[in-house]
């Protein structure tokens, strides 16, 4: 792990030095034990700053649309996705990133770690291999690090960057035997009145904070469909429905975009399972246009293009 | 809702038709006085390629009790391609309702060309058959007030 941090500094500082870049945009430690920020360095002398942990959840491709310098920005796996989301897209040229590829074994969700240790307040954490030391007033515990980790991370299947310029560390083994879609067809299984009471239940809980939209590296509009007033497609409310609407409208905007990165669930407040939307469209997309977002450059995004054999049954 | 409010309710169904095949379809069925239930409200668009699922979604959440999109057939659009597109966002959006727990029956698509006066007029018969079946909307439906 220091090794990885070392050659991450490292690097920064001589991308920096050499001005191959105008800013690197990384993490640093947060305030709070298994917390990162992530931080902006223009500074050669001051890429100290720049660490690595499993609490480095941030999607930092997040910040790339509309820039015009260029952005050393250190990625995992899904931040290179995004990243080739994002130049398919046009919304930053390639070459104007330098891609840190950084691999990952996936990061720890807290709403996790309080759980288990019942709302107890961590005061230091301490990364192993396989296991996480939760130290605090009165208790230490070490917990084993696959329990952890969010729920996007755990079904990960690209942990590895698909794209970079520099690869720091060594590659991670991508995980095995894990059905990503086994949520959506648990879900799909029951019947329409469960769903709709599922859903309509999930959805209540949404205070509209727009947190998931903001934190969504592929929701960059200038203008979003709700904020818009003229015309104003769905009432700026918590009424129900308008809240249904936007997020059934969200998840859709984002089918053929998504990488599952799960900023959206990770920013939300009030724990809304946001990916039981986005990985159904992500299924169906793979399914239907056999496509998978961000994992090649040439590609057209599945809804930018079409197929004359493309599926019509549900047509009349 | 009650059975017999059920049978009673004559269905509000938004039919967003495209300008050149659909509507011209349905202008067909009229000329030739084609029977067909007058349950639907038609807007014309220029291509079903126009119809955002934004319009599908709104037109629910504002009372319809149904939604038809019609448009060419496939190799047939004014516009090349526009249909092509539209079908791959309509299956998407048609597969997440469902997944959401909205019935089948409340959305519909259809590729209704400009001679095809009789397929229009059988396509609205079926699809107001459908939703009144189905009773009104209530999912996606914005009351007035929630406990009313």
């Amino acid at each position: 792990m220091n090794d990885l941090i070392a050659a991450i500094r490292q690097t920064a500082k001589r991308l920096l030095e050499e001005k191959k870049v105008d800013i690197i945009i990384g993490f640093e430690n947060g305030t709070y034990p298994l917390r990162s920020s992530p931080c902006f360095i223009r500074n050669p002398d001051e890429v100290e700053r720049l660490t690595w942990n499993s609490s480095c959840e941030n999607v930092l491709a997040q910040y790339l649309p509309g820039r015009k310098d260029r952005i050393g920005i250190v990625a995992k796996g899904c931040d290179s996705r995004a990243i080739v989301g994002l130049v398919q897209e046009k919304q930053i040229e390639r070459d104007q990133v330098v891609i840190l590829g950084v691999p990952c074994r996936g990061m720890i969700d807290r709403r996790k770690v309080e759980q288990i240790l019942g709302g107890k307040e961590v005061l230091e954490a301490e990364e192993k291999d396989e296991e996480i030391l939760l130290t605090g007033l009165d208790f230490k515990k070490a917990l084993p690090r696959a329990d952890l980790l969010h729920e996007s991370c755990r079904v990960c299947q690209h942990r590895n960057p698909v794209v970079y310029d520099l690869l720091l560390g060594e590659k991670v083994p991508e995980s095995e035997n894990v059905d990503e879609y086994a949520e959506v067809r648990e879900f799909e299984a029951k019947s329409a009145e469960q769903r709709w009471d599922y859903f309509t239940k999930e959805i209540s809980k949404c205070i509209r904070c727009y947190g998931c939209r903001n934190a969504c590296p592929f929701c960059y509009c200038r203008e979003c469909f709700v904020d818009n007033a003229q015309p104003q497609w769905i009432g700026k409310t918590i009424d129900s429905t308008d809240t249904q609407l936007f997020h059934l409208i969200r998840a859709l905007h984002l089918a053929g975009r998504c990488v599952d990165c799960g900023a959206c669930e990770r920013a939300c407040p009030m724990g809304v399972n946001l990916r039981k939307l986005n990985k159904k469209l992500e299924k169906d997309v793979e399914e239907m246009f056999r496509y998978k977002a961000g994992l090649s450059l040439e590609e057209l995004p599945p809804l930018a293009t079409f197929k004359a054999d493309d599926q019509q049954d549900f047509i009349r | 809702m009650e059975e017999k409010e059920k049978q009673e309710q004559e269905p509000k169904i938004v039919a967003f038709l495209c300008n050149w095949c659909s509507y011209a379809g349905a202008d067909l069925a009229g000329v030739s006085r084609l029977q067909y239930p007058p349950n639907i409200r038609v807007i014309r668009v220029p291509c079903s390629g126009r119809v955002n699922p934004l319009f599908i979604l709104r037109a629910l959440r504002q009372g319809a009790d149904g939604v038809l999109v019609s448009g060419c057939h496939p190799g047939d659009c004014h516009y090349l391609s526009g249909n092509y597109f539209a079908r791959r966002k309509f299956a998407l959006l048609n597969s997440l309702l469902q997944y959401a727990g909205v019935e089948p029956g409340r959305v519909h698509f259809a590729w209704v060309s400009a001679s095809e006066g009789g397929k229009f007029s059988q396509v609205v018969k079926e699809v107001t058959e459908k939703v009144k079946a189905l009773g009104p909307g209530r999912k996606l439906m914005k009351r007035k007030h929630e406990d009313e």
